[in-house]
């Protein structure tokens, strides 16, 4: 259902777009019955003349049934949703799998800076890439995301990996995503952080290993440092 | 003129002491939120155990043995007050707030002294601490202290005497919230 | 407390009945009558819901129509949304929805309902008042300092809100943060003496179980506020002495912890919910007994199911943290608490609804109100199980499906419940009824692009649309037609209902001067409010009744009458 609206383009895209439809599913149906149930009994029960209503304390056992079965039932859903939602939130947040690669990402008012690991693969060394708002990531490896912020507490919110987390100074939050569709998708900062909130916004680029390969040798500090063309590169 | 309401007891309990009861639950969280922080805090800061070698405990015990006595005073003022002598319960509330000065001019001779050598509240965390929670602490002393003075006037009048055992409530209350400063800002190192 | 005694025997009742001509302040200004302190909050809450509805019709047109210079208003710039979007929240929060629900009802209801004069602390009522009142100038003040309003969402997260160099509002924080800690004084104040008023000064013959539910739900989300606001306001203080005097409580560089702000904040606002949420049942479970001339169906499983409800909204603040970096293992009990919570809430809508069977029902204003008041809270219920199961909270946190479903639980709370309450009671507050013709009109005139606005928004929040954003022109997947078409309509449904509200002032109004008059029980209630003149005099009874039976016996069998007052000897 979500995947009708925005495109899923991480591995675990697919686990929340389940989650949300067993819950919009278990809770729809409560939610008809509940309705129907009333609406019914609204137009069943409208006042008539000559007629009374029942003098009904609600302790009768015949009735009271019709309050103490669904009560179990919710209960018995509420189990569904919470192995569902424990699951996914498992997989997501709490498992990290080994890295192929990692980003360090960080946000200040009101820009995301994303570092690179440039053709070593390994941050903090002179082949970092430094891009600011933008995020160049190659198909189909499992990155780690260091998450840090400068000022206030920003979020790294990515729509199509249906990915959040909190930016917290003073913190380095761990965490993993796995991009599987090639495209060129927004990334957000979903915590208020002040008056330019609004145009703190970032792009997330998902290329092919070739394609990524190529960036990288034109965006690489040591590429430019020796002045060799990047095009060049990019179509050998 | 006074409502009937306000005469009224369905709980059993008078409406006074009841109220007196809630103010101090309504306390209890506003303190057991600030000391539960500080808690949290200071498990995760090693460093605060030195920090805090640098209160004086002697100052601080001075203090709790002032608010201690204050309190035998209140017990002993509500007892006088249940015996109907209002003059005598007067008098002893009056040594109370004797003991409510005197923990405040302790105090502002000790802050004085620590900020002299440059622990002010902005020194670090534990100072921040050490200063609001003591300073919360002391405007209930000064609070307690101004409505003490207000029922012991009218109880050397012999009125409204069952005041003197709500005022009795809060200021234990006072006290005990001290007790959970003074080993948690001073002794704890 | 100590200064409403003042004399030491109780003055006769008809004392209160001889009195003479009251000066307009010592009436209207400076009163202690608890139903003059009623009206005022109410008043006082009314204006403040235009104040934000007028923000909110500011904001929304910024949305629909990004950079057009909205009339009355202005152009909406990135600091004027903030600080519009931030104040909305708390306005309608703790200056609507607490003030008229909890502090106008709970001072109308509870001295009339358990069969009292007034409040056991009539001045400390009117001190709580008072503060309310400057604690909504104190508010609206800084929106007019230097910097302007306070902006960083009415959660205030630091280190936004900690610092003028973040927030760049320097003085609007310290305001802002102000105006909320003297309301929270104000309502402990209040709170206290709602909670002694109906533990202490019933009539004689009432027992705990003859209480009428919407008394029970006041008093119990009193408790709730009293229990949970006392680690905020230790939080607040700790804010405001980062702002204004340089610690760093909050302040990770410095040895502080944002993050306990959360905890603090939320350990109080998610009760919250239920402090606002209580009082609105309780009206619906007075409205739709009466007007399904039913008893209650199981009066002990709802008053149960609040105090469960009560205790669980305690354990459940942190669901509104599950992306902010707390540790990941801890979701599980969260999610766990807040999955339960919904066992005690479904119930008492089961409750509800099952009310009705059986029932001869009257579909009268305040009974569409009531009924509409179930039928949309529930929409609001049930979005709340996607955001509580953690792992689709993470996609959700923060866009505008959150916002849609909290507007489906705050709107039946706040507008939809006070107006059942007020439709309902204006008879006995002002003597006459109101014209039923109109107020239907401004019920369909409310309802109906009340869901046009908010079931939209569900669809843009599934979409990715995040909150707080004055222009999603930055965001190319944000900006796409069909969702800004969607923002148009919402913007016009809201145009719309806030069109009809004029209904509802003009009805009001002319009902006021005009309307029938009501007598003393128009509506054939139970319940002691109705046992007394329309309007209740001061003291409001010649002689304080004495009750014999449960609030809800309608429609017994061996009676000729399908109602039976509380106060009516057997």
């Amino acid at each position: 259902m979500i995947e009708s609206l925005v495109p899923a383009a991480s591995t675990y895209a697919w686990e929340i777009d389940a989650l949300f439809e067993l819950v919009f599913w278990l809770v729809g149906f409560w939610f008809i019955a509940c309705e129907g149930m009333f609406f019914w009994l609204i137009f069943k029960f409208k006042a008539k003349d000559g007629q009374r209503a029942q003098h009904i304390t609600g302790d009768e056992k015949h009735l009271h049934r019709w309050i103490s079965i669904p009560h179990m039932l919710v209960l018995v859903c509420d189990i569904f949703i919470l192995g569902a939602a424990v699951k996914v939130w498992y997989d997501i947040k709490q498992d990290l799998p080994p890295a192929e690669s990692i980003v360090r990402i960080v946000g200040q008012q009101w820009t995301w800076t994303f570092v690179h690991p440039g053709p070593d693969n390994v941050l903090d060394t002179a082949d970092d890439i430094y891009k600011v708002n933008e995020l160049h990531l190659e198909k189909d490896v499992l990155y780690h995301y260091k998450l840090e912020a400068v000022d206030v507490l920003h979020d790294f919110s990515v729509p199509v990996f249906r990915l959040k987390q909190d930016a917290i100074p003073g913190r380095v939050i761990t965490g993993w995503f796995e991009p599987n569709l090639e495209g060129e998708f927004d990334v957000q900062c979903a915590e208020i952080c002040g008056i330019g909130h609004g145009l703190m916004a970032a792009r997330v680029f998902i290329t092919s290993p070739e394609k990524h390969a190529a960036w990288m040798a034109s965006e690489s500090p040591l590429a430019l440092a020796a002045n060799i063309p990047s095009q060049g590169i990019g179509e050998e | 003129m006074r409502p009937i309401a306000t005469t009224r007891s369905s709980s059993g309990m008078p409406t006074g002491l009841l109220a007196v009861w809630w103010v101090v639950a309504s306390e209890i969280v506003i303190f057991g939120g600030l000391l539960g922080s500080y808690i949290m805090y200071r498990l995760s800061h090693d460093a605060w155990a030195g920090e805090a070698a640098n209160t004086n405990t002697e100052i601080g015990l001075f203090n709790t043995f002032v608010l201690l006595t204050s309190s035998l005073f209140a017990v002993l003022a509500h007892k006088a007050a249940e015996a109907g002598d209002g003059k005598k319960a007067a008098r002893l509330l009056y040594y109370t707030i004797g003991g409510a000065v005197t923990f405040v001019c302790v105090k502002a001779f000790e802050w004085n002294m620590e900020i002299s050598h440059g622990y002010t509240i902005t020194a670090n965390t534990f100072w921040s601490f050490y200063y609001t929670a003591a300073g919360i602490h002391a405007l209930h002393v000064i609070a307690g202290a101004i409505i003490m003075a207000i029922v012991a006037k009218d109880a050397a009048k012999n009125l409204e005497l069952h005041r003197v055992e709500l005022i009795g409530i809060y200021w234990h209350f006072v006290d005990i919230v001290w007790i959970f400063l003074f080993p948690l800002l001073y002794i704890a190192k | 407390m100590a200064e409403s005694i003042t004399t030491d025997a109780p003055a006769p009742a008809d004392d209160h009945h001889g009195h003479e001509e009251q000066s307009f302040w010592s009436k209207y200004i400076f009163s202690t009558d608890h139903k003059m302190i009623a009206m005022q909050y109410m008043f006082t809450g009314i204006a403040m819901a235009m104040i934000g509805g007028f923000m909110a019709y500011a904001f929304r047109m910024q949305l629909a129509f990004p950079g057009i210079d909205v009339p009355g208003f202005g152009i909406v710039t990135p600091a004027n949304y903030n600080a519009l979007v931030t104040n909305h929240g708390a306005i309608m929060i703790f200056w609507v929805a607490m003030p008229v629900l909890i502090a106008a009802f709970g001072n109308y209801l509870i001295p009339l309902m358990c069969g009292c004069d007034d409040m056991v602390f009539p001045k400390i009522n009117r001190l709580s008042y008072q503060i309310f009142l400057l604690s909504a100038v104190v508010l609206l003040t800084s929106f007019f300092v230097e910097g302007g309003g306070f902006g960083g969402a009415w959660t205030a997260y630091p280190p936004l809100s900690a610092k003028a160099e973040y927030s760049l509002t320097p003085l609007g924080s310290t305001i802002w943060l102000v105006a909320v800690a003297l309301e929270f004084v104000a309502f402990l104040l209040g709170g206290i003496n709602f909670i002694t008023t109906a533990m202490n000064s019933r009539a004689p013959g009432m027992k705990l179980y003859d209480i009428p539910i919407v008394v029970w739900m006041i008093v119990i989300a009193s408790i709730l506020f009293l229990v949970s606001v006392g680690p905020l306001i230790a939080g607040a203080i700790m804010l405001l002495f980062d702002q204004n005097l340089g610690t760093a409580f909050f302040d990770p560089a410095r040895g502080g912890d944002p993050i306990l702000w959360q905890h603090l904040f939320w350990f109080f606002g998610h009760p919250e919910v239920y402090v606002v949420l209580l009082p609105a049942l309780g009206i619906t479970a007075e409205i739709i007994t009466v007007f399904a001339r039913k008893k209650l169906f199981g009066y002990r499983t709802v008053l149960h199911t609040t105090i469960a409800t009560g205790v669980l909204s305690f354990t459940v603040w942190a669901h509104h943290q599950f992306i902010a970096g707390v540790d990941p293992r801890m979701a599980h009990v969260f999610t766990l608490t807040t999955l339960l919570i919904s066992v005690p809430i479904a119930e008492m809508m089961f409750v509800y609804i099952a009310t009705l069977y059986g029932g001869s029902i009257r579909l009268t204003t305040p009974m569409l109100w009531g009924l509409a008041f179930i039928a949309e809270f529930l929409i609001g219920g049930v979005t709340g199980i996607f955001l509580g199961a953690s792992g689709a909270d993470i996609y959700f946190h923060d866009t505008y499906f959150v916002l849609a479903h909290f507007h489906y639980t705050f709107f039946p709370i706040a507008i939809i419940g006070t107006y059942a309450g007020l439709t309902y009671w204006f008879p006995k507050m002002f003597g006459r009824m109101m014209n039923d013709r109109l107020g239907k009109i401004h019920f369909w005139g409310t309802i109906i692009p009340f869901n046009f606005i908010f079931i939209p928004l569900f669809l843009v929040g599934m979409g990715g649309q995040h909150r707080r954003i004055y222009d999603y022109s930055h965001f190319p997947e944000l900006a796409v037609p069909w969702m800004q078409d969607i923002r148009v309509l919402a913007t016009s449904a809201l145009l719309v209902m806030i069109s009809f509200q004029l209904v509802f002032f003009y009805n009001f109004i002319v009902s006021l001067r005009r309307g029938e008059k009501a007598g003393k029980n128009p509506w054939k209630a139970n319940t002691l409010e109705w046992t007394t003149e329309s309007p209740p005099p001061h003291g409001n009874w010649k002689e304080l009744p004495t009750v014999y039976r449960g609030p809800y016996e309608y429609s017994l069998p061996d009676r000729e009458d399908d109602y039976w007052p509380q106060n009516e000897p057997n």
